[in-house]
């Protein structure tokens, strides 16, 4: 026993050695990002991550206004062209200079047909340059969102991406380079040091970049604790000094303690539950679902602000509507969630002849804040109105497959209108009937040509009172038909060790570090 | 004086033999029967005085959510053990775990054991090329480490299953993994035995009696073999106890559908740090008494056993 | 001898072989690798390209040939999660789980020689029950139990160790360690007390085995009538010949050590190769999961092997044996 508490001094010792220098930044998150490439996944956070290294033409300021970034100033041309004037002097970290080229490269990019991000930007056509500071974008009509798409849509350098065979988007099958998955050259504040997937990023300063620094970073140490438990420990401990998703659970823990902070709100992130729409379910069975009446008992069968109360420890926000408040398009009127009433839910449930109804509820357990416990809560809520649901859970990456191929009977889902911020995004991607650029996010089929008249004349409207009314229209037929089933605004809670002194939260839920300064 | 000839039933015989001499007299072997006794009772009778069958979820009532042991303020007869975060009543979902846990460990070792015993008897007794060959193959799989045949069957056999046999199969593909990786060490113990029964007069008196090779076998042959087999059967009751808590940990063991021990502490460890650590405790300390008896209890019958330490 | 050792590696070379089998068919039949490996735009007539270029038509006997060629040449094809090579990512992890397995193989000798011999010198003793019960508590724990409570008292409540990842590493050419690091040093301690603990117990028993065995031995008497002091007798003379076979055990179970430390990687987050089993697991990556199994028994018979040729190099009686 002597050995091991000389062991235990000794490692004590060795600890106070082992606290994070001053100006590192480690984070601990909840996931990995999916790659470095951030045309390579449709995902928010690995977006909002690699918002660090790279950026876009344009930006979102701390008030979510738009704002010039790597361009200065745009106009409106007659035949839907815009014209951007871009920022001189910007350099890659590899030294390369920022000009048009590289606007026109990356655009071509991220709108190939195979590029997995196309949907971000749906009216574009082409991309010209005009001379090495100003660039054309023609879109295909009159869209007013365009600053919108493009505050997420990276600018990769054209030299860059020829020298390493990447200017198609990376894939796999066609054997086309994955070289930006695990290399990086952006504009930003921060430059890649090293990538180890599943394990550790390492991010440096980039002390050549051209906006003011309003950090004091040196170095951001991201690695993945999927671990919930693990997270928490590691904050408890000091051994990271932020985290974007404190479990709920523990954030009275987290909030006691005194070396964290704990920063809470409700973001935008709507989540709800879709329906399949097809003929039939996935083990063949006919599909009850495509019935509006089933849709609306299993509305009425949910005890919202009980998951509220219970699984979400009230920190949730119990929506009526597929969008939240702080979206241009979210309508007052529509926010009214259907009344817990499970006695009708089990009348219309037998009306129909579906007790015992077996069918499967799709979730992942490492996406949504607490999805798991949503669903299992979901499970015993259906069951007891006399359906047969089971539930299907495993990691995103292994659901995302089967959800996009339509193998899911329910679905949960989760949308922030992001970038776009607009009520037009969610109706676009996944409201309006598939097809080339639309519907990308339809995962169950389903169509309706009215709402697709009033999404489509949307898109064209200049006016945005006319617009947004077109929206909430098209919104109300999402209610009425119960093609989604909102549940709540998703809490958002970050937790800081007691390193950091300024950390900006915003409700898009985004790690924006290059605004985090740390204690001395 | 009358001299009584009838010999003694089994169970005179049983109580006056030097192995119930050594049970008795072993005061860890009787506290270890006793606890098995009393978990092994307890969980297969639960359905009869248990608050709620966990694995119903229309039993589950979320705003019974997250209350605490019943000694503590807030908590709330019938859920003596408290509750979890989807109103589980945790002494129920333990004694309904134990007995996923310890069905799965008892079919292990029996599966395990008749495979075990039958490729061990049939490699004994003809030797040769067929002693070669099933003795080669248990050493394959003797080359890779126990806990990765078991990880490895279980989550292939998931992912050739169609979907919603998935949920119902887990309890049959964890016994299956187990099986894989158990059943080779018995076959070697038996096969050794048997080789050198084989060669032995009564077995050979046997044979030009031409009674069959099967009666042979295990009537004979068999009974012989048996004394290592039950020690070692016994210790490995526990691991495939801990095998099936540790696949469930990892995820690839039984759902929360149908939740085993693993499984309840793979939920609870969530929440460990969020105060509620009656969620994870009992299912451990279920987990650790009945793995402990079941240890002290081989470790006693081992040393009653062996012959060296009489 | 020359037989005896050509017996051995061709015995070894035959399991490897069949082991290879089992990872080829996980990798060709479960589950379709096309599907796997492109999106859903991808046209019939490319999927038929990349099949033929994948050499998935060929016979399954070809295919079985190319696997193990490329398997010994350390090509095990891409991972489906990463698109990184299999065999660089492992290497990437390798070293983190053999410093843990090798740090626990040291603290399970230096811990567990001793008790064992404690617990059979001073045989019936309280303390020595005592221990003897604490090591079936030991056995009866599942690892990931003591990994939970290892980082509950001693990360958590006293701050002492970190509760995950492995601190600060050291690139030596291939090669990262921790153990030139603070941080790094810091990091190995509580992962390598949770895996070692089976093993003390395993060597506790074993030395307490042996040394019984050997007390009784004539030898020992006599030094005992010739006026060796006792704890001369205990150490020098007996305990030495209890070392061989633990020694030989613990060789060999450094590569179930190996395969256990996934559930200690698992709980600590430690980013060797077991942690990146599992996850392959969970995201049914099958060429990792493949290649994991391939070179963890491999190490697990290169090294039974390496000890049975050992053993038969000093103990003569063991050459012409049955192979």
């Amino acid at each position: 026993m002597t050995f091991k508490t000389t062991l235990l001094a000794g490692v004590a010792f060795a600890c106070l050695a082992t606290a994070g220098s001053a100006q590192t930044l480690r984070w601990g998150a909840a996931r990995d990002i999916n790659s470095l490439d951030s045309y390579s996944y449709g995902s928010t956070f690995t977006i909002s991550f690699l918002n660090h290294v790279y950026e876009g033409l344009v930006r979102y300021n701390s008030d979510l206004e738009i704002e010039p970034a790597l361009a200065t100033e745009w106009e409106v041309l007659p035949n839907n062209v815009w014209r951007f004037k871009l920022r001189q002097g910007v350099k890659f970290h590899d030294g390369a200079e920022f000009t048009a080229d590289d606007v026109v490269t990356s655009l071509t990019r991220v709108s190939h047909p195979d590029s997995p991000l196309k949907g971000n930007l749906p009216a574009y056509k082409s991309a010209t340059k005009v001379d090495d500071y100003t660039v054309d974008i023609e879109l295909v009509g009159t869209y007013p969102l365009l600053l919108n798409d493009l505050t997420n849509i990276h600018i990769f350098d054209a030299g860059w991406l020829k020298e390493h065979n990447a200017e198609l988007p990376t894939d796999v099958a066609k054997k086309v380079e994955g070289y930006p998955t695990f290399n990086a050259n952006g504009t930003g504040p921060f430059i890649v040091e090293s990538r180890v997937p599943d394990s550790k990023t390492i991010l440096v300063a980039n002390e050549g970049w051209w906006d003011e620094a309003q950090h004091n970073l040196k170095r951001i140490e991201f690695t993945p604790i999927a671990s919930e438990a693990t997270r928490v420990a590691a904050l408890l401990s000091g051994e990271i000094d932020f985290t974007e998703k404190a479990p709920v659970q523990d954030l009275p823990r987290l909030a006691a303690a005194p070396n964290v902070k704990v920063m809470e709100g409700n973001e935008l992130r709507t989540i709800m539950f879709g329906f399949n729409f097809q003929d039939k379910l996935h083990n063949g069975e006919p599909n009850l679902f495509k019935e509006k009446k089933m849709r609306e008992a299993v509305g009425l069968a949910i005890d919202l602000n009980l998951i509220r109360d219970k699984v979400m420890r009230g920190k949730s926000r119990v929506t009526g509507t597929v969008v939240a408040p702080a979206i241009p398009g979210y309508d007052a009127a529509l926010d009214t969630p259907p009344v817990y009433d499970p006695e009708k839910a089990a009348a219309m449930i037998k009306e129909l002849g579906a007790e015992g109804y077996a069918f499967e509820i799709m979730c992942s357990n490492d996406l949504w804040v607490n999805e798991e416990e949503i669903c299992n809560a979901l499970v015993s809520m259906l069951t007891r109105v006399g359906l047969a649901p089971r539930l299907n859970i495993a990691p995103n990456a292994v659901q995302q497959v089967k959800l996009t191929n339509g193998e899911a009977d329910m679905f949960a889902f989760g949308w922030a209108n992001e970038p776009m911020l607009d009520s037009y995004s969610i109706l676009l991607q996944t409201f309006q009937t598939k097809s080339d650029n639309a519907g990308v996010f339809n995962w169950g089929g389903w169509s309706y040509p009215e709402m697709d008249k009033l999404i489509i004349a949307a898109s064209t409207e200049l006016d945005r009172e006319k617009r947004l009314a077109m929206q909430s229209a098209a919104l109300k037929i999402v209610k009425d038909e119960s093609i989604m089933l909102p549940f709540h605004q998703q809490p958002m809670a970050w937790a800081t060790s007691d390193k950091v002194e300024t950390v900006v939260q915003l409700s898009d839920n985004k790690g924006r570090h290059w605004l985090t300064r740390m204690a001395e | 004086m009358t001299v009584n000839l009838k010999s003694p039933g089994v169970l005179a015989r049983l109580r006056q033999s030097d192995l119930w001499w050594s049970f008795t007299h072993q005061r860890s072997a009787v506290f270890a029967a006793v606890l098995l006794t009393v978990l092994i009772v307890s969980a297969f009778t639960a359905p009869l005085y248990a608050p709620q069958n966990p694995f119903d979820p229309a039993q589950l009532e979320l705003w019974n959510a997250e209350i605490p042991p019943i000694w503590l303020e807030g908590g709330q007869w019938p859920y003596l053990l408290g509750t979890d975060t989807q109103g589980r009543d945790i002494l129920s979902a333990i004694l309904y775990g134990s007995r996923i846990s310890i069905l799965i460990g008892i079919a292990s070792v029996v599966f395990a054991l008749v495979i075990g015993i039958g490729t061990g008897l049939v490699a004994g007794y003809y030797g040769g090329f067929v002693e070669n060959a099933l003795m080669r193959v248990g050493d394959i799989l003797l080359s890779i480490p126990t806990i990765l045949i078991a990880i490895l069957v279980s989550a292939i056999v998931r992912e050739l299953l169609p979907p919603n046999l998935r949920e119902i199969g887990a309890g049959a593909v964890l016994v299956l993994a187990i099986v894989l990786s158990g059943w080779v060490q018995y076959a070697r113990t038996v096969r050794a035995q048997t080789a050198v029964e084989r060669r032995k007069e009564y077995v050979q008196a046997a044979q030009l009696l031409k009674v069959p090779a099967r009666r042979i076998m295990f009537s004979h042959i068999l009974p012989n073999t048996l004394t290592p087999i039950l020690v070692a059967a016994t210790l490995n009751f526990g691991m495939a106890i801990l095998t099936e808590a540790t696949l469930s940990f990892l995820g690839i063991g039984m759902p929360p559908s149908q939740p085993s021990l693993g499984t309840l502490i793979r939920i609870g460890n969530q929440f460990l740090f969020s105060g509620m650590w009656w969620i994870v405790l009992f299912p451990v300390l279920q987990l650790c008494l009945l793995v402990v008896s079941v240890n002290l209890l081989g470790d006693w019958l081992r040393d009653a056993l062996n012959p060296k330490l009489r | 001898m020359i037989v005896f050792l050509i017996k051995r590696l061709a015995n070894a070379a035959l399991v490897m072989l069949v082991v290879a089998l089992m990872a080829f068919m996980i990798f060709r039949f479960v589950g379709d690798p096309i599907q796997l490996m492109v999106n859903e735009q991808t046209t019939q007539a490319e999927r038929d390209a990349l099949r033929e270029r994948l050499g998935l038509n060929e016979s399954v006997a070809m295919q079985y040939l190319r696997f193990v060629g490329n398997a010994v040449q350390g090509d095990f094809g891409i991972s489906y999660r990463n698109q990184q090579e299999v065999m660089s990512l492992i290497a990437e992890r390798f070293p983190a789980t053999i410093e843990l397995v090798l740090m626990a193989t040291f603290i399970s000798l230096v811990v567990g020689v001793p008790l064992g011999v404690i617990t059979a010198i001073h045989r019936g003793k309280w303390y020595s029950e005592g221990l003897q019960f604490l090591s079936i508590i030991g056995v009866s724990l599942p690892s990931f139990v003591i990994g939970i409570l290892l980082i509950l008292v001693f990360s958590v409540m006293l701050n002492i160790a970190p509760a995950f990842g492995r601190g600060d590493v050291v690139s030596i050419g291939w090669w990262t360690t921790g153990l030139l690091t603070p941080s790094g040093r810091a990091a190995l301690i509580l992962p390598s007390i949770a895996l070692s603990f089976y093993q003390i117990t395993l060597v506790m028993r074993l030395v307490r085995a042996e040394m019984l065995e050997v007390l009784r031995a004539d030898f020992i008497k006599f030094a005992r009538a010739r006026g060796v002091p006792t704890w001369r007798v205990h150490y020098s003379h007996a305990l030495r010949n209890c070392l061989m076979p633990v020694v030989t055990m613990t060789a060999m179970n450094i590569g179930a050590l190996i395969a256990f430390a996934l559930i200690t990687e698992t709980v600590f987050q430690w980013p060797g190769m077991g942690l990146l089993f599992i996850q392959a697991v969970t995201f049914v990556d099958i060429p990792v999961m493949a290649a994991y199994l391939c070179i963890v028994s491999f190490i697990f018979v290169a090294l039974n092997t390496l000890v049975d040729i050992t053993y038969a190099l000093i103990d003569p009686r063991l050459r012409n044996a049955k192979a």
